[in-house]
């Protein structure tokens, strides 16, 4: 009952009241851009030559308004943003009018995930076991060696970094595709060949995307292991006579994981927002190039879509994180 | 001046120091510079790198040297902004929330929990898209200060925490000092190197930031900036037509800046840590 009260409700309260204020912001600042998606879509009416006169035109506009939800004083649209949210209706694009956003999403999300989560995960995998192995074996060749790349391409913009892939393996040695997601014009079947196609464009984005990965985890897990390595319990422990693999499993390890278990459910919410520059520079179908049509194109709609479920991916994985702290780190106790 | 001594023994310092030197003297020179930047044709287009033009033009008829310097001046300028008013952002919330503790602590940190889950990259996009027309080094510099405190409030916070079950926060307290004393005379001499080391983890960060929007075209294409000469130079297509000069410049330029501004905060860190530092010397 004390684990309900003082630990479960308050992180509960937190995770509705960021969820709230982040969909307010969302709701607020599109409208404060000075594009009019209604008076767009006219223009792009009249400027194919259509003649409207202005009764036609008034009445356009408000069945445009009702179907964009622009209809009403702010507070009225901001109310029926809340209740079309919570039925998990977004309502229309107004770029790709009417297709639903939460259709255009859900054909984006399959290859935001595909790419974004596997090249997380492995990287994160990787760069935990050879940074805890580096923090070991401090003084070996292969370590320096790598840390001299960490302390490079660690603090490279990833644009550059994407970019200069995609010139090397796609312009100078044309080994991998410029960039799609897939053959145009190709059908996805389930077959070998079809995989193999898929990840032949997938690479370079996921090169780019592991790369940048592998070398942040890895010097965060360094620098980690180092400094628990150095704690007094340790040495304690050694002194004491326990076996090596012991501290390693039960001491070390287990202290070392909860900053990086942190960081992996931050960066897995960072997916969304993450996507837009890899899918930008190599022209993957996804969220990312999804959004960058929607910013330019001034589609509110579409934009609260692909910001709420961000918002909402972001603070559950925390919540969940937060929730299944105790079992990974044995300082932690529920209070 | 003996710490800058200290510091220069460090190989990855004296590294880092030396690409900010040049940069800065880039920066002076930008105030001789013979061509105005706002001007397209002034010289002759799509030269490779010959003297008179060290760095070759674009194709805009720009010398690529001269605009360096603008660029250079112009994103160290936006990102020192940034970096100065979240630093002011981030002592100010940093400070009260762990100084007053209880619900201000809680209000205050749970707007910087809001700042650190939202993702704030689309929300600064978004803000950039609607300023785009009217855009300055000022404004965007306040953009990014306003969006990126809320991490180092929290380490200044945690900081303070710490401080304040210290003896000597109770001498102080009992000894009849008055709050500002306390936080401006006892905890800002603890304080100030965490804020010189997440100031330029900041600094990097906008200048990453700035890149960022200039390639996706929305901050004001007309002011020079590392951002929006790569902008320039892709948009032209300056990698297909062979114009290496022209986009190998900002590229090279924002490696070497970020491996600098990363090489001088990891090396001023390890500095401020003081059982690197033994490491360190007894290394030697």
């Amino acid at each position: 009952m004390n684990f309900v009260k003082r630990y479960l409700l308050p992180r509960l309260f937190i995770y509705f009241l960021v969820i709230f204020v982040g969909i307010t912001m969302v709701f607020i600042i599109p409208r404060l851009l000075p594009i009019d998606p209604i008076q767009q879509l006219i223009g792009q009416i009249s400027s194919r030559g259509t003649y409207l006169d202005p009764k036609t035109l008034n009445n356009l506009i408000d069945t445009l308004k009702e179907l964009y939800g622009l209809k009403g004083s702010l507070w009225q649209q901001y109310c029926s943003f809340w209740r079309r949210f919570l039925g998990g209706d977004f309502g229309p694009s107004y770029y790709q009018f009417p297709v639903p956003v939460i259709s255009l999403i859900k054909q984006s999300l399959p290859w935001t995930i595909g790419l974004l989560l596997t090249t997380t995960i492995i990287s994160w995998i990787l760069g935990n076991i050879f940074g805890a192995l580096a923090a070991y074996f401090s003084n070996r060749r292969w370590v320096k060696v790598i840390d001299i790349i960490a302390m490079i391409i660690r603090p490279m913009p990833y644009y550059i970094l994407a970019l200069s892939l995609l010139m090397l393996f796609a312009y100078i040695f044309p080994i991998f595709p410029l960039g799609g997601g897939y053959l145009i014009g190709g059908q996805i079947k389930f077959g070998l060949q079809t995989i193999l196609t898929l990840l032949k464009y997938a690479f370079l984005p996921a090169m780019s995307l592991i790369l940048i990965g592998f070398f942040t985890w890895f010097q965060a897990m360094k620098l980690v292991v180092q400094t628990v390595k150095s704690e007094d319990f340790v040495t304690y422990a050694n002194i004491g006579g326990v076996t090596q693999a012991r501290i390693v499993n039960k001491y070390i390890i287990r202290n070392a994981m909860l900053p990086q278990i942190t960081g992996l459910a931050l960066s897995l919410g960072q997916i969304f927002s993450g996507s837009l520059i890899t899918e930008i520079v190599f022209s993957y179908p996804g969220l990312g190039t999804l959004l960058y049509n929607a910013i330019f194109t001034g589609d509110y709609n579409l934009l609260m879509g692909i910001t709420v479920i961000s918002i909402f991916v972001i603070t559950t994985s925390i919540l969940l994180i937060d929730l299944l702290y105790p079992l990974f780190d044995p300082r932690v106790r529920y209070r | 001046m003996n710490v800058l001594k200290d510091l220069l023994r460090d190989l990855r310092f004296r590294f880092a120091f030396l690409i900010v030197l040049i940069l800065i003297v880039l920066t002076v020179l930008s105030f001789f510079s013979p061509y105005n930047p706002y001007r397209w044709n002034l010289v002759p287009r799509d030269l490779p790198p010959k003297w008179p033009h060290v760095l070759g033009t674009t194709s805009m008829g720009q010398d690529v040297f001269w605009i360096l310097t603008f660029a250079v001046r112009n994103s160290l300028t936006v990102s020192l902004l940034a970096g100065f008013i979240s630093r002011i952002i981030a002592i100010v919330i940093g400070m009260i929330a762990g100084y007053k503790g209880g619900k201000t602590d809680k209000i205050l940190m749970f707007m910087s929990d809001s700042f650190l889950i939202i993702p704030l990259f689309l929300i600064i996009v978004l803000f950039a898209t609607m300023m785009r027309a009217r855009m300055t080094l000022v404004t965007l510099g306040l953009l990014l200060g306003l969006f990126g405190w809320a991490w180092d409030a929290r380490v200044i916070r945690s900081q303070i925490l710490s401080l304040r079950e210290r003896d000597f926060t109770y001498t102080a307290i009992l000894s009849g000092s008055g709050t500002f004393s306390i936080i401006f005379k006892e905890y800002m001499p603890f304080v100030i190197p965490l804020v010189f080391a997440t100031f330029i983890g900041n600094m990097s960060w906008a200048i990453g930031m700035e890149i960022v929007l200039a390639i996706l075209g929305v901050s004001n294409l007309e002011i020079p900036t590392i951002g929006t000469m790569l902008q320039w130079a892709i948009n032209y297509q300056a990698m297909l037509l062979g114009y290496w000069w022209w986009i190998s410049t900002p590229v090279v330029t924002a490696v070497l800046l970020f491996i600098a501004l990363y090489l001088l905060s990891v090396s001023i860190s390890e500095y401020l840590d003081p059982r690197m530092r033994i490491q360190r010397i007894g290394r030697k």
